[in-house]
C-alpha cells in the first residue's frame, strides 16, 4: 500500500487552507517551493513534520497537509528536538523567521546546530519583523528606518550563514525566493544530508520592508552581484563568467579578479566539504558592493548526528546491561525485610 | 515516647557492672553527623540511617549541605550535616532537635550545638580543636574547656589521632589517613545504639571492590570506633531502640527525588511508552536527571536541554511524538516554562511538569525549603490556564504520585504540575517497595483510526485523541492558536473563544473524579483543623499526636490534590470552627482554599528557609486554645 501512496503530487502536501499571506509575499514561492519538493522525497507523507514558531513564515505548517506544529515564538527547535529524539523516522522541518531564529531564538538554534540532529531549518530571512508589523530585526541593514527605528537602527545585523557556520553547523546553505528551481533543488539536498540542514532563504517582505535584497537579487544584477556556490567548481560569476574570487593569503582575504587576467589554478575552487570553516565562513560574510553574494551550499560536512547517538547509546546500554527490569530497579541501592517475628538487631551481626 | 533527653542526668554517672544493665530502651533518638563539606559526614549519615532501617527501625533523614560547593574549610560557612530521626514506630519527620550530635571541628559544634537539646550527648573530635580551628570557626575560646556546653553530656574523643593509630600498617599517606576518621565516627555511633556493623561492612567491600587499600582504611576504622566505643566505656550506657513496629516486607531508604524517578520509570514500565524528560540542571531538582540518565536500558530518554524553555519545549515535542514527556525544574525554572506550559495547555498535549521547590524569589537560597510556588503553579501564566496541580507530602509518596500525575496528563491530555520541596527532594525515610501488582495499570491506546477524526474530537472526560506524529492518515496542525472546538482549525471567533476557556476549564474540573477524598486524621471530634499541604505532612501529623498524647486533640486533614480540590474538601473545612492552614509561604493555600470555598481560615506561615518544627506547630495550637 505504501509503494502506491508514495507517488505523490504537489497538490497532495497542500492543506486546502486559505492561505493568508499579504499578496506579493515571498513566502508563498517558498510554500511551492517545498510543495513541489516533497514529493520527489519518496517518503510517506505521515513522515513528514512541520515545526514552527511565531512569525509570518511561522505560518507555514496550516499550509501543508502533513503533520505541522505552530509552536510559540522562538522554541520550535527545541520542540524540534523532542520529536526527533522520540521518533528518529520523521522527517522534521522547522520553519523560522530571522526574528524567531536568530533573536527570541538564538539560544535554541544556536544549541540545535551544534548537537547536529537529523533536522532540516528553513530560515526565511525577510530581514524584518513581519507579523508585528515592521520592526527592526537581527538581520536588518545599519540604519533601517522602521516603526521602532524612526530615526535608523543602530545595530550591526547578523549574517544567518556565519552565525550557523559559529554554531557548528554541518550543512549551510543559502537560496532566495526569487529563484525558484535553485530553492526546491537545496530542499531536497539539505533533507538529503545527514545530520541539521541549515537554510537561509532570502525572502522579500513585500509591505514592511520591499526590495530588501533588490541590490543583488534583481534581474539585472543578479549574475554580477552573487556567486552560486558548486562543490569543487571554481567559484566565477559575473556576467560570462568574467569574475573570479581569489584567496590572498598575505592579507588572508577574499578578492574578486578578472578570471581572464588571472592564471586558471589561482581562483579558487569551492569545497564544500573541508571540516575547517574559516573559507565557509568568508564566503557566507561576502556581501556588495566589492563582492558578490554567496547562494547555494556554502558548507557541507558529516558529524556525528545526535539522535542516532542517542538511540544507538540506549541500544548498547541494552546489550550490555540487558532491558531493564523494573523490579530489580526498585530494589536497587540497599534493602532490608522486615519479618512478621521480631527483629533483634543485635543477632544480625 | 522514651528518648535520651528524658534520662536522668545521674544514669551517666551511676557506673553499672551489669553489661545488660548498660544498655538503656528508648523509643525514638535523633542523630546529627556534623563536620567540614570534606568529612564525608553526608555518606555517614546514609549508611547509619539505612542500618537503623535493616535494624527495623523507622526513619527519616535531613541532609544540610553548605550553600557554597567549596566553603574554606573548617569554617561554619563549610559546614555539611546529616541527621537522622529513627523510632520504634512510624515518625513523619527528620526531628526538631540532634538528641546526640558528632561534630568532627570546631565549626561543625558552633553551627549545631544550638539543635542540641539539654541533656543531649555531643560527641566531639578533640583533634581538630587546634587553636587554628578555634579561630576558624569563630571561637574565642576552646569550648570543650569553658563551661559553655555545661549543659550537654560532652565527650570529647580523639578521633582524628585515634583513626591513624589504627592505620598504621595500612600503606596509604597519613592525610589519606585521616580521611577515614568519619568511619571511626560511624562506628562509635553504631556502638552507641547497639546497632551492627555488617551492613556497612558489606557496602564498604562492594564500594571499595577494587581499591583494597581503601577498603581496609575503611573496615579498620569502622571497626576501630565500634571497639572504642566498647573498650573504652566512651559512656557509661549505651541505648537500644525498641524494635519497630513496621509493617513486614521488603524495605529500601528513598530520597524524594528518587521516589518520583522510580515512579516514572514505573508509568513508563506499566504503559510500555518510553519516557522522555527534557530538564536543564538547577537545585535540588537536579537529581531527577541524574536518577532518570542511568536508566537508559529502559528506554528513558533524558535530554539536558539549552534551559528550561527548550526542556519544557523539548516535552512538548516529545509527547507530540506520543512519548511520556515530563521535564522537571525547580522555581526559577518553572517561571522560564511558562509559556511553554501553555502551549501544552492549547495543544492539549500531556506533558508532567514537575517542581521541586526551594526558597525564593529569583536564585533565593536555593538549598533551603519553602512551599512558595504554589499560586505560581496554579494561576501563573498569562491567560485563563487551568492545569492539574498535585503535590507530594512524603519522600516516598513520590513514587505513587509521580505514577498518578502521569495518568492524569494522559487521560485528560493535559499539562500536570508536581509539586516536591528540597526538604522531600534530599530527605530520606524507609520505603516498603510496593507490588507491581499493586500499581495497577496504565493502558494507553494512540489513535490510529482514520474514520470520523477530528484533532480537538472530545471524549466522555474532554479530552481529546493523542495522535503519535507519523500516524498515517491523520495528517493534522496544532498549535497555540485558538482553535475551533472539533475540528482544531484556527479560529478567532469570540463566542468560539470563550466556550475553549469555559471546555478547558471544565475538562481539568473533570480531574476531580481521580482525586481521592481527603481524609480527617485525628479523633474527628475536635473544632480545631490542621490543614496543610505537601511536606509539611509529618510535621503535622507527628505535632497533632504528640498533643494528643498530652491530652490536647485536634484533627488533621492532609491536601495532595491542590487543582481540582477533593470534592468532599469544603464540607470538611465547613464542620470546624478553627481551621488553620499551615504552609511555609505568607499564605497561598490558605489564600486559594478561601477563594474556593468563600470561607475564612486562620494562617500558620514561616519562611526561615527550614523544615518546621513539630514543637513550633503544636505551639501554635496551645497558643489558639489560650486565646479561645
Ligand atoms: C513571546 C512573544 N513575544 C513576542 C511576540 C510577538 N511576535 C510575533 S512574531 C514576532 C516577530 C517575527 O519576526 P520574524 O521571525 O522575522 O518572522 P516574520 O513575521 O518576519 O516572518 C514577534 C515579535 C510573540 N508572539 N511572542
Ligand atoms: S507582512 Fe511581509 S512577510 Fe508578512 S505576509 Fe505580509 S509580505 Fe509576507
Ligand atoms: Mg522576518
Amino acid at each position: 500500500m505504501k509503494i502506491e501512496t508514495l507517488h505523490y503530487s504537489k497538490s497532495d502536501f497542500a492543506s486546502g487552507q486559505e492561505v493568508r499571506w499579504c499578496p506579493g509575499c515571498g513566502d508563498y514561492s517558498i510554500l511551492s517551493a517545498v510543495q513541489k519538493t516533497l514529493p520527489e522525497l519518496e517518503l510517506e507523507k505521515e513522515k513528514f513534520v512541520f515545526v514552527s514558531g511565531i512569525g509570518c513564515s511561522s505560518r507555514f505548517p496550516y499550509y501543508m497537509n502533513t503533520y505541522g506544529f505552530h509552536t510559540i515564538h522562538g522554541r520550535a527547535p527545541a520542540v524540534a528536538m523532542g520529536l526527533k529524539i522520540s521518533n528518529p523516522d520523521l522527517s522534521v522541518w522547522v520553519v523560522t523567521g530571522d526574528g524567531d531564529a536568530l533573536s527570541i531564538g538564538g539560544n535554541h538554534i544556536y544549541h540545535l546546530l551544534r548537537r547536529n540532529p537529523d533536522i532540516n531549518v528553513l530560515l526565511f530571512n525577510n530581514a524584518i519583523y513581519g507579523l508585528t508589523k515592521g520592526q527592526y530585526s537581527p538581520t536588518s541593514a545599519h540604519g533601517t528606518v522602521t516603526k521602532s527605528s524612526p530615526y535608523g537602527s543602530l545595530e550591526e545585523p547578523t549574517t544567518p550563514a556565519c552565525f550557523a557556520i559559529g554554531s557548528g553547523a554541518t550543512f549551510v546553505a543559502r537560496t532566495a525566493d526569487v529563484l525558484v528551481k535553485h530553492m526546491a533543488q537545496l530542499m531536497a539536498e539539505g533533507y538529503h544530508h545527514e545530520g541539521t540542514a541549515f537554510m537561509e532563504v532570502l525572502q522579500n517582505c513585500q509591505i514592511f520592508n520591499n526590495g530588501a535584497f533588490d541590490s543583488f537579487l534583481d534581474k539585472e544584477v543578479r549574475e554580477d552581484k552573487t556567486i552560486m556556490l558548486e562543490h569543487g567548481k571554481p567559484l566565477i560569476f559575473g556576467k560570462n563568467g568574467d569574475k573570479a574570487l581569489r584567496f590572498n593569503s598575505q592579507t588572508f582575504s577574499l578578492e574578486v579578479v578578472e578570471t581572464a587576467k588571472v592564471a586558471p589554478e589561482e581562483i579558487l575552487v569551492h569545497n564544500a566539504e573541508i571540516d575547517n570553516p574559516v573559507l565557509h565562513a568568508m564566503l557566507s560574510a561576502m556581501k556588495g558592493p566589492d563582492f558578490p553574494v554567496a547562494l547555494g551550499v556554502i558548507r557541507r560536512v558529516k558529524k556525528p548526528v545526535y539522535e542516532k547517538l542517542l538511540h544507538q547509546q540506549e541500544e548498547d546500554i541494552i546489550q550490555s546491561k540487558g532491558k531493564g527490569n523494573l523490579k530489580e530497579l526498585l530494589q536497587g541501592g540497599e534493602t532490608w525485610r522486615i519479618d512478621d517475628a521480631v527483629v533483634d538487631p543485635v543477632l544480625l551481626q | 515516647m522514651k528518648r535520651i533527653t528524658d534520662l536522668d542526668a545521674e544514669i551517666y554517672d551511676n557506673y553499672e557492672q551489669d553489661q545488660e544493665k548498660r544498655i538503656q530502651e528508648l523509643d525514638q533518638v535523633t542523630i546529627r553527623f556534623a563536620g567540614d563539606s570534606g568529612d564525608g559526614m553526608q555518606i555517614t549519615g546514609s549508611q547509619f540511617s539505612a542500618t537503623t532501617g535493616i535494624a527495623g527501625n523507622a526513619f527519616n533523614t535531613f541532609p544540610d549541605f553548605p550553600a557554597e560547593i567549596r566553603a574554606p574549610a573548617g569554617t561554619v560557612a563549610g559546614v555539611s550535616g546529616f541527621q537522622i530521626h529513627f523510632s520504634r514506630e512510624e515518625i513523619h519527620t527528620s526531628g526538631d532537635f540532634a538528641d546526640v550530635l558528632i561534630a568532627m571541628n570546631p565549626a561543625a559544634l558552633k553551627a549545631n550545638h544550638k539543635d542540641v537539646p539539654r541533656g543531649g550527648v555531643i560527641i566531639v573530635n578533640e583533634d581538630a580543636f587546634t587553636p587554628e580551628d578555634l579561630e576558624k570557626a569563630g571561637y574565642t575560646s576552646n569550648p570543650l574547656e569553658d563551661d559553655s556546653l555545661e549543659v550537654y553530656h560532652v565527650v570529647p574523643v580523639p578521633i582524628t589521632r585515634l583513626t591513624v593509630e589504627q592505620l598504621k600498617d595500612v600503606d596509604m599517606p597519613e592525610k589519606e589517613k585521616r580521611r577515614s576518621k568519619n568511619m571511626f565516627a560511624l562506628g562509635i555511633a553504631f556502638w552507641m545504639f547497639d546497632m551492627p556493623l555488617l551492613p556497612t561492612e558489606q557496602w564498604i567491600e562492594k564500594k571499595f571492590a577494587k581499591n583494597e587499600t581503601l577498603k581496609k582504611a575503611n573496615l579498620l576504622a569502622l571497626r576501630a570506633g565500634y571497639s572504642f566505643g566498647h573498650m573504652t566505656e566512651l559512656l557509661p550506657i549505651h541505648f537500644r531502640i525498641r524494635t519497630a513496629h513496621l509493617r513486614p516486607g521488603l524495605y529500601r531508604s528513598i530520597t524524594g527525588n528518587q521516589a518520583i524517578s522510580l515512579g516514572l520509570v514505573a508509568a513508563s514500565q506499566l504503559a510500555n511508552v518510553p519516557l522522555f524528560l527534557g530538564s536543564y540542571p538547577i537545585t535540588p531538582a537536579s537529581d531527577i536527571l541524574h536518577e532518570l540518565s542511568r536508566h537508559k536500558n529502559f528506554r528513558i530518554r533524558t535530554f539536558q536541554a539549552e534551559d528550561e524553555i527548550a526542556a519544557m519545549a523539548s516535552a512538548i515535542g516529545a509527547a507530540y511524538a506520543g512519548s511520556l514527556a515530563v521535564t522537571s525544574t525547580s522555581g526559577p525554572g518553572l517561571a522560564l516554562k511558562t509559556e511553554a506550559m501553555n502551549l501544552a495547555v492549547m495543544a492539549e498535549l500531556p506533558v508532567l511538569i514537575i517542581n521541586v521547590q526551594r526558597a525564593g524569589p529569583s536564585t533565593g537560597m536555593p538549598t533551603k525549603v519553602e512551599q512558595a510556588d504554589l499560586l505560581q503553579a496554579l494561576v501563573g501564566r498569562s491567560g485563563e490556564s487551568p492545569l492539574p496541580v498535585i503535590a507530594v507530602r512524603s519522600p516516598a509518596d513520590g513514587f505513587r504520585k509521580a505514577i498518578h500525575a502521569m495518568q492524569i496528563a494522559v487521560k485528560y491530555m493535559t499539562p500536570v504540575i508536581l509539586l516536591s520541596d528540597g526538604y522531600l527532594a534530599n530527605g530520606t525515610e524507609e520505603w516498603k517497595l510496593p507490588d507491581l501488582s499493586d500499581l495497577g495499570d496504565f493502558k494507553i491506546s494512540f489513535r490510529t483510526e482514520i474514520e470520523g477524526f477530528a484533532p480537538y474530537l472530545r471524549d466522555e472526560h474532554l479530552a481529546r485523541p493523542w495522535v503519535k506524529a507519523g500516524t498515517p492518515g491523520l495528517e493534522h496542525r496544532i498549535g497555540g492558536l485558538e482553535k475551533q472546538n472539533i475540528t482544531g482549525a484556527v479560529s478567532y471567533d469570540g463566542e468560539n473563544h470563550q466556550s475553549m476557556v469555559q471546555l478547558r476549564a471544565q475538562k481539568i474540573m473533570n480531574v476531580q473524579k481521580e482525586v481521592p477524598d481527603a481524609v480527617v486524621l485525628g479523633s474527628g471530634r475536635s473544632n480545631i483543623l490542621l490543614v496543610g499541604w505537601g511536606s509539611t505532612f509529618g510535621v503535622i501529623t507527628d505535632a497533632r499526636l504528640e498533643l494528643a498524647e498530652e491530652g490536647i486533640h485536634v484533627d488533621q486533614v492532609h491536601v495532595d490534590y491542590i487543582h481540582p480540590l477533593p470534592a468532599n474538601l469544603g464540607d470538611i473545612l465547613r464542620r470546624y470552627k478553627h481551621v488553620i492552614v499551615i504552609e511555609k509561604n505568607m499564605g497561598q493555600f490558605a489564600f486559594w482554599l478561601q477563594g474556593m470555598y468563600s470561607l475564612q481560615v486562620e494562617k500558620f506561615n514561616q519562611m526561615n528557609g527550614k523544615p518546621f518544627k513539630t514543637s513550633e506547630v503544636m505551639s501554635i495550637v496551645k497558643a489558639l486554645r489560650s486565646n479561645i
